[in-house]
Order: C-alpha cells, then sequence, then structure tokens
C-alpha cells in the first residue's frame, strides 16, 4: 500500500487527490510503525520546515522515517518534504533536521521575489525512470522561499534556476525528493507520481 | 527561467459561476468545476475564484465546490471571499484550496495576515488589494478599498502594501478599481509602484482587454503574475492565444 505520511501537511489533500486520480490506493499514516510497515513512503509538506520537524518529532516520526530511508526503502519527499532531508536550514534561525542528506537549507537572496512562485523549468541531471516520458527541462510548479544545497553533488537530481542554478531534486538510491510539487504541476507532475509507483513497486501496474 | 504566470478569475455565487461567456463545448458553463477543468486543460497557470454569496450557506457550498475542483484540476487554486478567520481559511485549505485570499478582513482585522502566515505559511496567505487613484493628488496615490470596492478605507495602497507583507502576505493580488471592467488596460503605474516596492510576487489585476494589455502588465508594471476575467469570459481569446502572443513577444510563459 502506498503511505502517506499525516502530519498535518497543507498539501496532504492534494497529493491524496493526485494519486486517487492516477488510480493508487493509498493510505494515511500517523504513528511510526505505520511507517516502518509501509511499503512506499510519500512525505508531503508545505509551509515552514522547523514547524514541520517540531510536528514529526512529536509523533515520533523523524526517527521512524530516518529508519526507513536508512534501509534504503522506496520513499518520496515533497517541497518541505525534500528540504527537512538536508541537515538543517536557515529558516527562522538555524533548525536541525533529519541529516539524510548532509547539507544545508538557505534562503533565496538577491533582489529576487521571495516565495519562488510559479512554474519553473527542471532540469534533469541524471538520467532516471523518475523522469520517464518527461521532457527535459519541463515546468513544474514551485513555491517556497528556501532552497536544498546538498554538500554530496552527485545526490543533485536536477536543476533549476531562480537567480542563479539550485537543486530542485534529489535521488540517493531508493530516496526521491522533489523541490516542485507534481500534485500542482498538471498532467507532467501526475507522471511523476505514476513513475514514482511503478519503481517502487518494480511493475507498471503500481499493485503492492 | 520563472515563467509569468496567467489566471483565469472566476466569481461563484451559492456554488455556481456568475460571471463567464456561454462556453462552447461545455455542458454546464455554470458549473464552476466543469470551468476549472475547461482552464486547465487551456493552460491556465493557476486559478481564482472569489466567492460572492452572501449567505453562510453559499460558503458552505463554496467549501464543496472547492473539493470537487481539487479532485479534478492539478495546478494550484486560490479561493477568496467572505474569509473571515483562522477557521475560514483552514477549512478552504482542507477542501484543497493552495492559497486563500483576504481583502476586508485583513484591513479590518491585520492580525489576521499574520495568524495565517504563522498557521499555515506565507504561501497560503494572498492578500487583495482593491484601490482607486486619489484624483486630488498631485503624486501618484492610490486609496484602498474594501466590501467589494464600496467603502474607502482611507489606508494609501503603498503603504499598506509594505505592511501585509511584513505581517507574512506571500503574494498581493492588486486591482485597479478604475481600470476594472474597462477592459482598455491594467493601471501600470500602479501595478510598478507596489510591485517595486515590495519583495513578494504581485498579481495584476482589473482592466485587461487583450493580449498587449497583458504583455504591458507584466513589463511595464513589473507584475509576476496577470489575473483575466472579461477577456476570457467574454472575448474571443483563449489562455494559449495570450500565451502564444507573450511569447512571441519575449516574455516567459509555460507553453
Amino acid at each position: 500500500m502506498i503511505t502517506i505520511i499525516d502530519y498535518g501537511a497543507g498539501n496532504l489533500r492534494s497529493v491524496l487527490n493526485a494519486f486517487a486520480r492516477l488510480g493508487y490506493a493509498t493510505k494515511l499514516a500517523k504513528t511510526p510503525q505505520e511507517v516502518l510497515n509501509a511499503g512506499v513512503v510519500i512525505l508531503p509538506g508545505v509551509g515552514a520546515a522547523a514547524h514541520t520537524m517540531d510536528s514529526l518529532r512529536k509523533a515520533g516520526l523523524d526517527k521512524a522515517i530516518r529508519s526507513y530511508i536508512a534501509e534504503d526503502r522506496h520513499f518520496l519527499g515533497i517541497c518541505i518534504g525534500m528540504q527537512i532531508l538536508l541537515t538543517g536550514t536557515e529558516e527562522g534561525g538555524w533548525h536541525q533536521c533529519l541529516d539524510i542528506v548532509p547539507g544545508k537549507v538557505k534562503r533565496f537572496s538577491g533582489c529576487l521575489k521571495v516565495p519562488h512562485m510559479g512554474w519553473n523549468q527542471v532540469k534533469q541531471k541524471k538520467a532516471h525512470p523518475i523522469f520517464e516520458g518527461i521532457p527535459d527541462e519541463a515546468d513544474f510548479y514551485f513555491v517556497h522561499s528556501y532552497y536544498t544545497d546538498p554538500d554530496d553533488k552527485s545526490a543533485v537530481a536536477a536543476e533549476t534556476t531562480y537567480g542563479s542554478p539550485f537543486c530542485s531534486a534529489i535521488i540517493k538510491g531508493n530516496m526521491i525528493a522533489t523541490q516542485f510539487h507534481p500534485e500542482k504541476s498538471g498532467e507532467i507532475g501526475l507522471k511523476v507520481y505514476d513513475n514514482f509507483i511503478k519503481i517502487a513497486t518494480g511493475n507498471k501496474t503500481g499493485k503492492i | 527561467m520563472l515563467t509569468k504566470r496567467v489566471i483565469p478569475c472566476l466569481d461563484v455565487k451559492d456554488g455556481r459561476v456568475v460571471k463567464g461567456r456561454s462556453f462552447i463545448n461545455l455542458c454546464d458553463a455554470g458549473d464552476p468545476v466543469e470551468l476549472a477543468d475547461f482552464y486547465y486543460k487551456e493552460g491556465a497557470d493557476e486559478l481564482v475564484f472569489l466567492d460572492i454569496s452572501a449567505s453562510s450557506e453559499g460558503r458552505d457550498t463554496m467549501v464543496e465546490v472547492v473539493e470537487r475542483i481539487s479532485e479534478k484540476v492539478f495546478m494550484p487554486l486560490t479561493v477568496g471571499g467572505g474569509l473571515r478567520s483562522i477557521d475560514n481559511i483552514r477549512r478552504m485549505l482542507l477542501a484543497g484550496a493552495d492559497k486563500t485570499s483576504l481583502n476586508t478582513a485583513a484591513v479590518l482585522n491585520p492580525d489576521l495576515i499574520r495568524e495565517g502566515a504563522d498557521k499555515f505559511g506565507s504561501q497560503c496567505i494572498v492578500v487583495a488589494i482593491d484601490v482607486r487613484r486619489v484624483v486630488a493628488s498631485k503624486e501618484p496615490k492610490w486609496e484602498v478599498y474594501t466590501h467589494g470596492g464600496q467603502k474607502p478605507s482611507g489606508l494609501d495602497a503603498l503603504e499598506w502594501a509594505k505592511k501585509v507583507v511584513a505581517l507574512g502576505a506571500g503574494e498581493i493580488l492588486l486591482t485597479s478599481m478604475d481600470a476594472d471592467g474597462h477592459q482598455s488596460g491594467y493601471d501600470n503605474e500602479l501595478t510598478r509602484t507596489i510591485s517595486e516596492a515590495i519583495s513578494v510576487p504581485v498579481i495584476a489585476s482589473g482592466g485587461a482587454g487583450s493580449p498587449k494589455d497583458l504583455y504591458d502588465a507584466l513589463v511595464l508594471g513589473k507584475a509576476d503574475a496577470v489575473l483575466a476575467a472579461s477577456i476570457l469570459h467574454y472575448n474571443n481569446y483563449t489562455i494559449s492565444s495570450i500565451k502564444d502572443y507573450l511569447e512571441k513577444h519575449g516574455i516567459p510563459v509555460r507553453i
């Protein structure tokens, strides 16, 4: 079963709707055990990283996510669900995050409008089945004020330019994360979710 | 490069779209879900729904409408009109809205902006600012109006825009009441004045009659996005024809 972590994220419903549209059954996980028992885990998110970390810690979900990913099981993080994978974030002062991907989450600087809000191109830096059927530099929907800067550049799976290029997708083993919102990126966004489920299930049906 | 957004705006009353021409190929042009799907397929970058229902029953209907739209279209949805409290905002976000737009309630209770941004993130809080040009002023000045443009608030548009951003607004939806409905172009001086003074994106609104008007709002007005109602509902322009025009004239858009 596709398990979506429910810690009160604002985009939870949109993510559920996207998987429903693709015809996949999903269930919500609110406890560490539900995460550890899952076959496929999705961590949605939008808003503030520190607030998200607080919510996850209170529910004991931070440790569960760390253990789950440490076993190289199939995981997809979206927006804040990507940012909290890093060591820490500069958002609202320094906040420690999950430290699964060494690196920092930094604020856009210079004379840019922040949030970075709207459709922007995703330049694929790795050939990977998550991009199956998706043209290079396709437009995806972004809304965020901070971006990830992984220390290990080999983890950067895609880049997007806002002022200068930043990391818009991370892939490390079976862990995939996107800064953009596939559930808000039209049919091409749904394709990313579909690809992820096909990778995770190793078959074309998405059934687990 | 971040593309400029073209955003259709639909007025909804008691669950029905009240503005909008008779769309061909639509079974029911008054159904907000069907219209949302129409614009989604046409290539709109986002959608704005303004609930102009006067009753609480009408507002309850809007929540259901948002739920149904979010099941069908996978692009950002902003909902505004009659949102007065954190609970109102939460309800819309849980229904599937990505952003909520505050107008009169923000003027009457600016703390609502801060509270909303703290609870849900700045990206969820759009402040809609309706203004009229102050004719008597020698300097270009605009006054903020509330209650659907009926009541002058005494607030200066520029000062108010700076204040709402400081309180945590993630975006400004800026409407010129003078230009609105005339289809003779946006008030680009207004848009530029606000856009250059604040750090969050500005959506220009009011006055679009041709693709060139949208181009001017983006270039002369320095808007980050353009809202369009009548030009789409009553004229013969489609989203794709507008985007084609913008792209040909060097504006980055999502095709």
